[in-house]
C-alpha cells in the first residue's frame, strides 16, 4: 500500500466529514455525534495503515506527494513525513475520536447552541492539524498554521465557559501575531533560498544565506512557534484559552495543537537555519528552563483545574524545549517522546477533570473536595492522569522526561540540573491537586449535586481505556515509537551540525542510535 | 502655414473608453426622453450593456501594445488589465448601485437639492423614487477612470482626473437617509478634491518646465538627461505624487476618506472604495514606473514613509472606531499603504502584485459594503457597530459571509487577502524594501484587532434589543454578494490564473 496518497487522503477527509456533519441540521444532534465520531476513526484506522506502511530504516521523508498550486511563486500541494510528523499525525489521529467521545454530552441541553457545528468544528480542526504535521511545502505549512486559529477560535469562543470572548480574542491574537512575524520570514526566505517553498529545494540552498539574515529569519519562525508552543514569555494566552475552552477542546488545543511550536522548531528552524539555532540556542535554554519552574510555580497555585492543567502543559513544554535546544540525539527523541506523551497525558488529564466539571458545574479545586468517596473509579482515572502527568516511572512520560534530561546532562549539566527541580514541582501541583479534589473529608456541597453520584459511565470507560493502555504500554515499551522518531532526530541533528558528544550510542530503549 | 495634421487615433485601443462615454452620453439623453416609470430599468439595463461591450472590447484588445491618439493615451498590459478590473469591479459596484428592492427608490435621493429638514425632504425620503441620473453618472466616472489608467501625458491624466472626480463628488450627495452627512461628505470631498486637483495641475506645470514636454516618455527622457534645474523636478514630483496620493486616500492626505465613506450612499462607497482605487495606483503605477524611474532613490524612501505612515494610521484609527463605515474607511486606508509597499518595489513583480491586490481587495470591499447595505432598521442602514451585536445568531448566512470577508481583510489564508498581501510583500522584499514590510506586517497586526471585534460582535455576543434585521437582498445585491465571496474565495485558493495574467501584463510602454 505504499503507493497510496496517505498524507493528502488523510488531510482532506476531515474536511469533508466536516462539511458533511456541519449540513446535518441541528435538530439531529446524535446523528451529527455518529457521523462525526465513525469519521474520525476512520481516519484513525486510515493512520494505522500508513503507520503499518512508513518503513523505519527507509527515506526520511516517506509518503511524498506533489501537486501543483501556484507556479508562480513555486508553491505546491506538497505532503511528506518523516518519523516526527509520523508520530504527530498518529497522535491526532488517536486523540480526536476519543475528544469526540468525550464531548459527547458537551453541547446538550441547550437550546443556544448547534451540536452538529461543534463536531463539524472539531472535525475541521483535526483537517487543519493533519495539514499542519503533513504539509511539506513551507507555503501549505503557513496556510494551514494560520487557518487552524479559526475553528479553535470558534470553538472557544462560542462553546467554552466563562470569560470565553475574552480567551478566544487572546488566543486569536497571539496566534495571529506570530504567524505574522512568521509570515514575514516565510516570504524572506521565498527571496532568499531560491523562489521556491519547497521543503528539500530550501534545504539545500539554505547554506547560502548569509549569517545576519539568518538569524533574523530564524527569529521570525521562532516566536511564531515560541508563542504557538507556548514558551515563557509568550505563554500567557494558554491558561485563558486552556481554562475558558470546553475540556475536550481544551485536550486537543495542548495535547496537539501547541505541538505544532515545538514541531515547527524541529522541522522549520532548526535545518533551514542550522547557524543560527546553534547561536540563539542558550537563550532559548534560558528560556525553556525559566518556562519550567516558573509555570510549575504557577501550576501549584491554581484554583482552576482546567488553568491549572494548562500550567502544567507550559511547564512541560519547556522540558520539550530543553530537550530541542540541547542538540544531542537522546534529548532530541526525548522531546518528540514527550510531545506524543504529553499529548496523550495531557490530553487524558483534561478529559477527566471535564468529566469533573460537568458533574460538579465548576472548575475551582475549592468546590470539591473529598470527591473520592462520591467518584472513587472516576478520581482514581483522576489520579492515574496525574501520575502520568507528573512522570512516574512505569508511565510513558518518564522515559520521555529521562531521555531528555539525561541527554542534556551530557552537554549542558546546569540546565538539567535546574530542569530536574521541575519534576519534584510537578509532583507538588499533581499530588496537591489530587488531594485537594478527591481525597480528604468530603464537602458537603457535593452531596447535594446530584450528578456527584454518578460515577464513571461506559461511554468515559470507553473514553480513558485507550489512553490509559496507551500510556501505560509506552510506558514499558516505547520502542516502536522511538524507532520511528529516531531516525529523524538524528538527520535533524546533522542538520544543525551536532554529534552527539563522547561515549554516548546509548539510548534507553536499545534504538538505532549509530 | 501648414495644415494642422490630424493625429493617428486607434479607435480599436480606445474603444473600451469610447463605448462607456457614448452610453453615457446615451444614459442622459434616456433621461431626458424615457417616462419617470421605466427609466430605471432602461438604465440600468443599458449600463450593464455598456459595461459589458467595454469589457469585450478590452477582451478583443488583450494583446494591444501601442501608443495612440497623439501620444495621449497608452494601451499596454497594466492599461488593459486595470480597465479590465475597473469594468469588472463597476459591473458589481452597479449590481449595488441598482437595487431597489430594500428601501423603497433605493439608496438614491431624487432631487439633492432640496433643504434638509424641509417638508419636501421628508416626503422624497420616505416615497420618491431615486434619481436615475445615477447610472450615466457612474458610466462616466468609469469611463475617467478608464482614461486615467491609460493616459500617456500628465494633461490627459489630469483631464481623466476630473472626469472621473466630478461625477464622485455628485454621487456622494445623493444618499437617501442621512442628507446632511452625505451633503457634508459631497462638500468635504470637492472641495479637498480640487486641491488636490490643483497641486496636481501646478506640478504638471512645474514638470513641463522641467522636461519641455507632458508626455510620460518625454518626462523619463528628461529625467535620464536633465537640462534645466532639478529643483522644478522635485517639485513637479512632489505636487503630482500629492494629487494622486490624495486620489489613492494616503496618509496624510486621507482624512476625507472615513468622513466621505460615511456619508456617501453606501453602493458610492463601494464604487469609490474598489474601483477608485484601481485607478488611483493604476496612474501612480504609471507615472513613477513610467516616467520617474530614473530618479526612485530619490522618491522611494520619501514615498516609503508615506506608505509605513498610511499602514500605522489606517490600523490604529480603525482600532477606535464604533462605525462600521467608518471603520471600513480605516481599513481601506491602511490596504492603501500595503498597496504603496508593493508599488514601491519598483520592480516587473511590484507592478503584477499591486494589480493583483488591487482586484483581490476590491471584490472583497465590495462585498463588505454590499452586506452594510443589508443591516438595516426603520431609518436606514444601522451602522454603528452596537448594533451588530448578535448578528450572528439571527442571521447566520450573513454574519458568516461578512465574518469571510473580515478574515480576508485580515490575511487569514485561503482568502484573496492572504495572497496578496504575500504577493506585494514578496515584491517588497524581493525590491530592497525588506523594513516596509516589517512595518506591514506590524500594521496587519493591529488591524487584526477591530477586525475581530468586529467578528466576536457578531457571533460571541448576545443579540440586544436593538439589534437590526439583516434585509433579504434583491436579485442585484445577492448577486454582488456571490460573486465578492466567490472572488474572495477563489483568489484565495487558486489565485495562479490571476497572477499569471498580472504578470503577462506587467509591461509599460513607453
Amino acid at each position: 500500500m505504499s503507493g497510496f496518497p496517505f498524507l493528502s487522503v488523510l488531510t482532506v477527509l476531515p474536511l469533508v466529514g466536516a462539511l458533511v456533519v456541519g449540513l446535518i441540521p441541528r435538530q439531529k444532534a446524535e446523528l451529527a455525534k455518529t457521523v462525526a465520531l465513525a469519521w474520525s476513526l476512520v481516519v484513525l484506522v486510515l493512520s494505522i495503515f500508513m503507520w503499518v506502511a512508513f518503513k523505519i530504516d527507509g527515506d526520511r521523508f516517506q509518503f511524498h506527494e506533489s501537486y501543483q498550486w501556484i507556479p508562480s511563486w513555486d508553491a505546491r500541494f506538497t505532503f511528506a513525513a518523516d518519523g516526527i510528523a509520523l508520530v504527530m499525525l498518529m497522535l491526532i489521529a488517536v486523540l480526536t475520536p476519543v475528544v469526540i467521545l468525550a464531548s459527547w454530552h458537551d453541547v446538550d441541553g441547550d437550546g443556544k447552541r448547534s451540536a452538529p457545528v461543534y463536531f463539524a468544528l472539531l472535525l475541521a480542526f483535526e483537517f487543519t492539524m493533519i495539514g499542519v504535521f503533513a504539509a511539506a511545502d513551507i507555503f501549505l505549512f503557513y496556510v494551514f498554521f494560520e487557518v487552524m486559529l479559526i475553528p479553535m477560535y470558534f470553538i472557544i469562543g462560542s462553546f467554552g465557559g466563562a470569560r470565553r470572548q475574552y480567551a478566544a480574542v487572546k488566543f486569536f491574537l497571539y496566534s495571529l501575531v506570530g504567524g505574522l512575524f512568521m509570515l514575514a520570514s516565510v516570504i524572506g526566505l521565498w527571496v532568499v533560498g531560491g523562489h521556491t517553498f519547497d521543503f528539500t529545494r530550501v534545504l539545500q540552498s539554505v547554506g547560502e544565506i548569509d549569517q545576519n539574515t539568518s538569524r533574523w529569519l530564524f527569529l521570525g519562525f521562532f516566536v511564531a512557534f515560541a508563542i504557538k508552543a507556548p514558551f515563557f514569555p509568550f505563554h500567557t494566552w494558554l491558561p485563558d484559552a486552556g481554562g475558558a475552552a470546553p475540556a475536550g477542546a481544551a485536550a486537543l488545543l495542548v495535547g496537539v495543537m501547541d505541538k505544532v511550536g515545538t514541531f515547527g522548531i524541529l522541522r522549520y528552524c532548526l535545518p533551514l537555519f542550522p547557524e543560527a539555532s546553534r547561536w540563539f540556542a542558550p537563550a532559548a535554554l534560558v528560556l525553556a528552563v525559566i518556562g519550567i519552574i516558573y509555570a510549575a510555580l504557577l501550576a501549584v497555585g491554581q484554583n482552576d483545574l482546567k488553568r491549572l492543567v494548562s500550567y502544567t502543559s507550559i511547564a512541560h513544554f519547556g522540558f520539550i524545549g530543553v530537550g530541542i535546544f540541547a542538540f544531542t540525539t537522546q534529548a532530541g527523541t526525548g522531546s518528540v517522546l514527550y510531545m506524543v506523551n504529553h499529548g496523550l497525558a495531557t490530553g487524558l488529564l483534561f478529559i477527566v477533570v471535564g468529566m469533573f466539571v460537568a458533574r460538579r458545574g465548576s472548575s475551582l479545586v475549592s468546590d470539591f473536595g473529598g470527591a473520592g468517596k462520591l467518584l472513587p473509579v472516576l478520581a482514581g482515572v483522576l489520579f492515574f492522569a496525574g501520575l502520568a502527568s507528573l512522570a512516574l516511572p512505569g508511565t510513558a512520560p518518564f522515559i520521555s522526561e529521562f531521555l531528555v534530561l539525561i541527554g542534556t546532562f551530557t552537554v549542558h549539566k546546569a540546565y538539567a540540573v535546574i530542569a530536574t527541580v521541575g519534576i519534584i514541582l510537578a509532583a507538588a501541583y499533581v499530588l496537591w491537586m489530587v488531594q485537594r479534589t478527591t481525597q480528604g473529608t468530603l464537602n458537603p456541597a457535593l452531596e447535594e449535586v446530584p450528578a456527584m453520584r454518578k460515577d464513571i459511565t461506559l461511554r468515559e470507560k470507553v473514553v480513558v481505556a485507550p489512553l490509559i493502555l496507551l500510556l501505560l504500554f509506552l510506558g514499558f515499551y516505547p520502542k516502536p515509537v522511538t524507532d520511528v522518531i529516531n531516525p529523524a532526530v538524528q538527520a535533524t541533528m546533522q542538520d544543525v551540525g551536532k554529534t552527539d558528544p563522547g561515549p554516548t550510542a546509548v539510548t534507553a530503549n536499545g534504538g538505532v542510535a549509530r | 502655414m501648414e495644415a494642422l495634421k490630424l493625429p493617428a487615433i486607434d479607435y480599436g485601443a480606445l474603444s473600451p473608453m469610447l463605448i462607456l462615454f457614448g452610453f453615457a452620453c446615451l444614459g442622459v439623453l434616456v433621461e431626458a426622453l424615457t417616462p419617470r416609470r421605466s427609466r430605471h430599468a432602461v438604465q440600468l439595463g443599458l449600463s450593464f450593456v455598456a459595461i459589458i461591450a467595454s469589457f469585450v472590447a478590452v477582451i478583443v484588445e488583450h494583446n494591444t501594445q501601442k501608443i495612440t491618439i497623439g501620444g495621449a493615451v497608452a494601451v499596454d498590459g497594466p492599461t488593459l488589465f486595470l480597465q479590465g478590473a475597473i469594468l469588472a469591479l463597476g459591473a458589481v459596484s452597479l449590481m449595488l448601485i441598482g437595487e431597489r428592492s430594500m428601501e423603497k427608490g433605493g439608496a438614491f435621493v431624487s432631487q439633492a437639492a432640496v433643504t434638509v429638514g424641509s417638508q419636501k425632504d421628508l416626503r422624497q425620503a420616505g416615497e420618491q423614487p431615486g434619481a436615475t441620473e445615477v447610472y450615466p453618472l457612474t458610466l462616466f466616472a468609469l469611463g475617467g477612470m478608464l482614461l486615467f489608467v491609460s493616459a500617456n501625458d500628465l494633461l490627459t491624466m489630469f483631464v481623466a482626473l476630473e472626469v472621473f472626480s466630478l461625477p464622485l463628488y455628485l454621487l456622494c450627495a445623493l444618499a437617501r437617509r442621512r442628507r446632511l452627512l452625505s451633503q457634508e461628505a459631497a462638500l468635504k470631498y470637492f472641495l479637498l478634491g480640487s486641491y488636490a486637483s490643483a497641486f496636481f495641475l501646478f506640478g504638471v506645470a512645474l514638470i513641463y518646465g522641467f522636461s519641455g514636454g507632458i508626455s510620460l516618455g518625454a518626462v523619463h527622457d528628461a529625467v535620464a538627461n536633465p537640462q534645466r534645474s532639478e529643483v522644478l523636478l522635485y517639485a513637479g514630483l512632489a505636487m503630482v505624487a500629492i494629487g494622486l496620493l490624495f486620489k489613492a486616500a494616503l496618509a496624510p492626505f486621507h482624512v476625507w476618506t472615513p468622513d466621505v465613506y460615511q456619508g456617501a450612499p453606501t453602493p458610492i462607497t463601494a464604487l469609490m472604495a474598489a474601483c477608485t482605487k484601481v485607478a488611483a495606483f493604476g496612474a501612480l503605477l504609471r507615472v513613477l514606473y513610467v516616467s520617474f524611474e530614473g530618479v526612485r532613490w530619490d522618491f522611494q524612501p520619501v514615498l516609503g514613509v508615506i506608505a509605513v505612515l498610511t499602514m500605522l494610521v489606517g490600523a490604529v484609527l480603525a482600532v477606535t472606531q464604533t462605525d462600521m463605515k467608518r471603520l471600513l474607511a480605516y481599513s481601506s486606508v491602511a490596504n492603501a499603504g500595503y498597496l504603496l509597499v508593493g508599488v514601491l518595489a519598483l520592480n516587473e513583480q511590484g507592478l503584477s502584485s499591486t494589480m493583483f491586490y488591487l482586484v483581490a481587495y476590491g471584490f472583497s470591499v465590495l462585498a463588505a459594503f454590499g452586506i452594510i447595505t443589508l443591516v438595516r432598521d426603520a431609518d436606514g442602514e444601522a451602522t454603528h457597530l452596537s448594533r451588530w451585536a448578535g448578528l450572528g445568531r439571527k442571521s447566520p448566512l450573513f454574519a458568516g459571509t461578512f465574518t469571510f470577508i473580515l478574515l480576508a481583510f485580515a490575511g487569514i489564508p485561503l482568502t484573496s487577502g492572504f495572497t496578496a498581501k504575500f504577493a506585494v510583500f514578496g515584491a517588497a522584499v524581493e525590491g530592497g524594501q525588506t523594513w516596509l514590510v516589517i512595518f506591514g506586517v506590524i500594521s496587519s497586526m493591529l488591524l487584526a484587532f477591530p477586525y475581530l471585534r468586529v467578528v466576536v460582535l457578531l457571533w460571541l455576543s448576545e443579540p440586544g434589543e436593538t439589534t437590526p434585521t439583516v434585509s433579504i437582498p434583491g436579485f442585484l445585491t445577492s448577486a454582488a454578494l456571490t460573486i465578492g465571496v466567490i472572488a474572495t474565495f477563489a483568489l484565495g485558493v487558486v489565485p495562479a490564473p490571476l497572477i499569471d495574467l498580472t504578470r503577462d501584463a506587467a509591461q509599460f510602454v513607453r
